[in-house]
């Protein structure tokens, strides 16, 4: 090699680290940044008013900031958006993974990547034109809008990650375990949901992870359909998000109330950080075990 | 060779473009307008900016979108032109040297769905709705049904405006608090139950609006007061102290009588 080839190895090896380093940076840059406008208002509030306090009444003349019912509505939301998507997204990848022929499989596949295609605010038009209004005939509520029609919206639109992760994981399978299984006299359910299932766990733990980072992190369709108003949370009640909260106020805020906006941003991204930790976990545990 | 014309032609044309920009900024008015204050007056004072712009290619029209109150501080600061406000100047704000010209006025109208049968309700009466002193239709001559009041999320000039006029302020108990006019719109076209408040321009035939103390909301009830749920688009200036060139002729451009189909394309009433 010659002086001139080394030369150009090394510049494109900089040049490729240093687009590399724009991606970390961003993310430093977001976390400083967050960090530092999150704390004053925490400060100023106090931390336990912040998180335990019930009441946000943001430009009232004595404002108060607690979000506990958007940690609530986050938690339900999230949970209840699990609860509903992930027996239905499991079932789909057992079937798309095991079970259903080629042709079958290639058309649900196209589906769900249309699914994950849809924009968010999409679904949230939909669920407020179709679901709201549905949801008010089906119970007998006064009002659609509520917790249970944003669990909905956030469970389809999990379904796409829920999915493909575990599709992947349940084709990861090692051919020779399910062929033991059949060999030994079981049938093919038994075999998918005794051996194929518990041997793709860690993968389905990671899918379900990723649909809790997806559902926690949506502000748009939530928006459209929870009511936006902030209550304690409840099944049909009227409620607001973590993302919401932030979203809903930013553009008109000022002073204290769009410091306290940047310290539920924090409050959400220490959540987005936590999942993370748990996917990385997961998927830790996949490569070893 | 023929490259050799190319570049020259583009060149020449390169030279003859950069001569008409300074030309037209030579002839015409130059500077900046700075206007600051009132989200809710985004719109009207957006049309109106772009087309002064567009008359006069030297100037930079600028808005802040921070609120009322901001804006007239600002305007006392001197840290803008022309501030914003969709209220009246209070007295002692005025006291402080400042003057108020009312640019347009902004209807709100009380919206429902077109199957209540409901068609008149005054003031007091929609601010005891929104209060949740009232929570049944039948409570006044409607159906038996719970009223479901929808209205805008906090800071909104929507929602304040409609709130100082009914004097619900920090009271209302809204079952939704959405985050734009045609989100609100929406919900109470789903919902039978349900009121809204919204822009009167704004309306489409989904959702019908009610009429206030006996008087429809329509461009002529807002002008002559008689509608009761509307409030004024000011522009605030010193009073003791003179614009910049470029500044007040967007003043006069404003108020003109030019301006007006402006501003009601996008919403309000014109004053002028």
């Amino acid at each position: 090699m010659g002086k001139h080839q080394r030369f150009i190895e090394k510049l494109i090896h900089g040049i490729f680290l240093l687009l590399g380093l724009v991606t970390v940076g961003c993310v430093l840059l977001i976390t400083v940044y967050l960090i530092l406008s999150g704390i004053p208002a925490i400060r100023q509030i106090g931390l336990l008013d912040f998180l335990l306090g019930d009441t946000w009444e943001s430009t009232a003349k004595e404002p108060s900031f607690g979000i506990l019912p958007f940690i609530l509505t986050s938690v339900y939301g999230t949970a209840g958006a699990i609860l509903f998507g992930v027996p239905v997204g499991f079932f789909t990848a057992v079937y798309l993974a095991k079970l259903a022929p080629a042709k079958v499989k290639s058309v649900v596949e196209s589906a769900v990547s249309l699914l994950a295609g849809i924009p968010s605010v999409v679904y949230g038009l939909v669920g407020m034109l179709v679901l709201v209004p549905g949801i008010r005939a089906l119970f007998h509520v006064p009002d659609g809008a509520s917790l249970l029609a944003a669990m909905i919206v956030l469970s389809v639109m999990i379904l796409p990650s829920i999915i493909k992760v575990s599709v992947t994981a349940l084709e990861a399978v090692p051919k020779e375990y399910e062929d033991a299984s059949l060999a030994l006299g079981a049938t093919p359910i038994e075999t998918y949901f005794k051996v194929s299932a518990p041997a793709a766990k860690s993968g389905v733990a990671a899918a379900v992870v990723l649909g809790v980072g997806r559902a926690i992190g949506e502000a748009m369709a939530v928006m459209m359909v929870s009511g936006n108003v902030p209550n304690m949370p409840a099944l049909f009640q009227s409620v607001r998000f973590l993302t919401t909260a932030v979203a809903s106020e930013m553009a008109y805020s000022g002073g204290l109330q769009r410091q306290a906006l940047f310290s539920i941003a924090l409050v959400l991204f220490l959540f987005i950080m936590l999942i993370n930790a748990a996917l990385n976990f997961f998927l830790k545990r996949d490569k070893e075990g | 060779m023929k490259k050799k014309t190319q570049k020259l032609l583009g060149l020449v044309m390169a030279a003859a473009v950069a001569a008409s920009m300074l030309a037209g900024c030579s002839r015409k008015l130059s500077g900046t307008v700075a206007t600051d204050g009132s989200t809710s007056m985004e719109k009207v004072i957006g049309a109106l900016g772009e087309a002064f712009m567009e008359q006069n290619d030297g100037v930079t029209f600028t808005y802040n979108p921070t609120g009322s109150s901001p804006g007239i501080q600002a305007v006392q600061e001197g840290s803008c032109d022309i501030g914003l406000s969709s209220r009246a100047l209070k007295e002692d704000e005025k006291n402080s040297g400042l003057t108020e010209t009312i640019l347009a006025l902004d209807g709100i109208a009380v919206i429902v769905h077109p199957d209540n049968p409901i068609s008149d309700l005054d003031v007091d009466t929609i601010a005891r709705l929104y209060t949740g002193e009232i929570t049944n239709w039948k409570d006044v001559g409607g159906n038996d049904a719970p009223v479901v009041l929808i209205g805008r999320e906090a800071g909104s000039g929507t929602r304040e405006g409609f709130e100082s006029i009914t004097d619900t302020k920090e009271k209302c108990q809204y079952r939704q608090e959405l985050t734009s006019t045609g989100n609100v719109i929406t919900a109470v076209a789903q919902n039978p139950d349900a009121i809204g408040y919204a822009s009167l321009a704004s309306l489409d035939d989904s959702v019908r609006a009610l009429t206030v103390g006996g008087v429809a909301p329509s461009e002529e009830t807002v002008k002559d007061g008689s509608y009761a749920i509307q409030r004024p688009f000011v522009l605030v200036t010193k009073t003791d102290a003179k614009l910049s060139e470029a500044a007040q002729a967007f003043f006069d451009f404003a108020t003109s009588a030019d301006a007006a189909p402006l501003i009601s394309k996008a919403g309000a009433v014109a004053a002028n």
